[in-house]
């Protein structure tokens, strides 16, 4: 079965047990290597169903400081992109199944070559690609690569997002769409956007793919009521956090079962 | 003004509709700014093709940046080299002190007159952006934030006051190398989250579409005036076109302001001087096109360029003793014009470099940015290789009273 696949099969039978899909980033080698694996099993555990998987980058001019800082040390610590895929390897044989989208800045893409890396990235197991800096239109070399690999080509929209844009983002996007919330960078906020309803109705009209809301998610509530609206609940700053404390390893479980329930609500009443 | 021979290359068609440059530049941002891109693209054409709004501004850079700036010959530095005539279009002169206000003025007055937007961001590495963007600011009345690395905040103290002193609040970033790399990162992440309200004024012909367009249009009135003013003696020109140009690059925004106009006219070489901080071997330096092991195609901050990274595409930490010219990525423009073989593009030392900013302080009685030191430290090596009938015209961006403190620190000077 092909990534694309994987995440549509994902997302089809969670609606039908009508549920959210709990998304988390983590950033591969944070804050070390052998903890960013034992992090993301502990997720897997804790009812994640689809992760977002970060490649570190010198540059990453979408995320805020919490990501920044948990990249910038996975660099320091001597993470590349050839090592992130073993990673995803290694977790494969760990029996973690749920799908793996990577989450990449381009250019380290570009550096690996746009083929290979689609190519090496389904052959170590992971089911879609998300990068942040390359809208549809910039992406006419790596679209066709990841279709070649079976890999799902997930795009964001914003809520600055012209109706032009959606369609077009609407006609590219395999997998699932990823909304961005708020316009802004990651990271953890106390309250839901108020035009969030009417942002994901707007797209809702450009497309049937499952719908994912990322940035400023923290708590299992906001998670809750993002999935009354959306497909999929993505949580990235809030769980790095957690990752990174001292007693990460009852923080993570607890923090993810938490947003797993939130999002799994509608099963659970 | 006839063109020479026609020219193989249309240059005028650069970039095309989704802002490329031959394989370069490109609209490489997250979507949120995706509208913001084309909102100001919208705009720019707009002014562009409005009298009113290019009176407007023709009138501020004539009565209150103090433009034309002068075309002054190198007498001693032309003699003391004995081969081409040297000319230096004075942008040192310009109000703020650097070219820099050629497009912070063109921006900022967009801004306020085709967009609905009331703040203004900024990155700054040697602060000359910072500056004329503070500058402009307070002119117009607009408020303004500067974000400038903590390593550069040090080393160009007296940019930061003087920010300060205009009216802008000037934010240290703290992380990666902390310079203008990491400057711009800091911009572009407080305008995706201020987007509705704020236009960010980018300082160089870099970043997405339509910047590097647009940049160089505001900075091309540089060579516009050098076309001029080299054919008029009564304006201090030879009274003929140069045979050859040479600016320093960063990004490369006083380069190619100067260069475009002079695009067409084959006879006339266009050399960019990049920073060569410890020499290429090293490691530690700013030449993009002259380190065939790390400068390749890559894409940093919304444009594919040629940019200096390591082999897992990760960005590479620069030197230069220039903060300006300290940068891992140059100008879309300037790469392509390479690849068709219209510019070259060379390297200067810090060494070098110093031994041109001496060289015209005592020789011609001016104190040069050390950007701008870069270009008079090439002149010194090509200049010779030249004929006295020749005529080489340096575009002198900045002037370097904000350099003091590095000079001082490593020429020793104002100790004896």
């Amino acid at each position: 079965m092909s990534g694309v696949e994987r995440i549509e099969q994902l997302f089809g039978e969670l609606k039908r047990s009508g549920s959210a899909a709990f998304m988390p980033y983590h950033a591969m080698g944070y804050p070390t290597r052998q903890q960013s694996l034992d992090v993301i099993a502990a997720l897997a555990e804790a009812g994640a169903d689809l992760f977002e998987i970060g490649i570190p980058h010198s540059d990453p001019l979408a995320d805020g400081p919490t990501v920044q800082t948990a990249t910038y040390a996975a660099l320091v610590g001597g993470t590349t992109v050839a090592d992130c895929l073993q990673m995803v390897r290694e977790l494969r044989a760990r029996g973690v199944e749920q799908p793996f989208c990577a989450m990449s800045y381009y250019n380290p893409v570009l550096a690996f070559g746009e083929e290979r890396f689609a190519q090496a990235a389904a052959d170590a197991g992971v089911d879609g690609l998300i990068v942040p800096d390359l809208p549809p239109g910039e992406s006419e070399l790596l679209e066709p690569a990841c279709r070649a690999a079976g890999l799902a080509t997930i795009y964001m929209l914003a809520p600055t997002s012209t109706e032009e844009r959606i369609k077009s983002v609407a006609r590219h996007a395999t997998g699932f769409i990823y909304l961005v919330s708020v316009t802004g960078i990651t990271g953890a906020r106390d309250e839901l956007p108020p035009g969030l309803q009417g942002f994901v109705e707007r797209v809702r009209r450009h497309t049937d793919l499952p719908l994912a809301v990322g940035f400023g998610i923290s708590t299992g509530p906001q998670a809750a009521r993002v999935a009354e609206i959306a497909e999929g609940v993505i949580v990235g700053s809030a769980l790095v956090k957690a990752a990174g404390s001292a007693d990460w390893v009852s923080e993570v479980p607890t923090l993810a079962r938490q947003l797993a329930e939130g999002s799994h609500r509608l099963a659970v009443d | 003004m006839t063109l020479t021979t026609p020219s193989p290359v249309n240059f005028g068609a650069v970039p095309d509709e989704s802002g490329r440059f031959g394989p370069y530049g490109g609209k490489y941002v997250p979507e949120t700014l995706m509208p913001a891109l084309d909102e100001l693209e919208e705009a720019y054409l707009n002014a562009r093709n409005d009298q009113e709004f290019m009176a407007e501004l023709a009138h501020l850079q004539h009565t209150y940046v103090g433009r034309p700036t002068p075309l002054s010959y190198a007498r001693r530095l032309s003699e003391e080299l004995g081969g081409a005539q040297i000319y230096l279009k004075r942008e040192d002169l310009a109000h703020s002190g650097a070219h820099k206000i050629n497009n912070a003025l063109g921006q900022a007055l967009l801004m306020k007159r085709k967009m609905g937007k009331t703040r203004i961001v900024a990155e700054t590495g040697a602060g000359q952006h910072g500056v004329a963007t503070a500058t402009a600011a307070a002119l117009l009345g607009i408020g303004c934030i500067v974000y400038m690395g903590t390593v550069d905040m040090e080393r160009q103290k007296p940019n930061v006051f003087r920010m300060q002193l205009l009216g802008t609040e000037v934010r240290s970033v703290d992380s990666g190398s902390q310079t203008l790399k990491d400057a711009i990162n800091e911009a572009i992440r407080d305008w995706v989250t201020n987007v509705e309200t704020t236009h960010y004024l980018l300082g160089s012909a870099l970043g997405p579409h339509p910047y590097p367009a647009m940049v160089r249009d505001f900075q091309s009135i540089i060579g516009l005036e050098c076309y001029t003013q080299m054919q008029d003696p009564a304006e201090g020109g030879p009274g003929r076109l140069p045979d050859a140009i040479v600016a320093c690059v960063g990004g490369g925004s006083n380069a190619i302001g100067i260069f475009h106009p002079f695009l067409e006219e084959e006879s006339v070489r266009l050399i960019g001087v990049e920073a060569g901080g410890h020499g290429i071997e090293d490691g530690a330096h700013a030449a993009r096109f002259a380190d065939p092991e790390r400068g390749r195609l890559g894409v940093l901050q919304g444009t594919k360029s040629y940019v200096l990274q390591d082999s897992d595409g990760q960005i590479a930490l620069t030197h230069s003793i220039s903060a300006g010219l300290d940068y891992a990525s140059v100008g879309p423009e300037h790469a392509w014009l390479r690849d068709v073989g219209r510019s070259e593009y060379t390297y200067c030392t810090d060494t070098q470099t110093l031994e041109g900013f001496k060289a015209l302080c005592e020789l011609e009685g001016i104190i040069p940015a050390l950007e701008s030191a870069h270009a008079i430290g090439h002149v010194l090596e090509l200049a010779p290789q030249m004929g006295r009938d020749e005529v080489i015209l340096v575009n002198l961006s900045g002037r370097g009273d904000k350099d003091l403190g590095t000079v001082m620190q490593t020429l020793g000077g104002g100790s004896q």
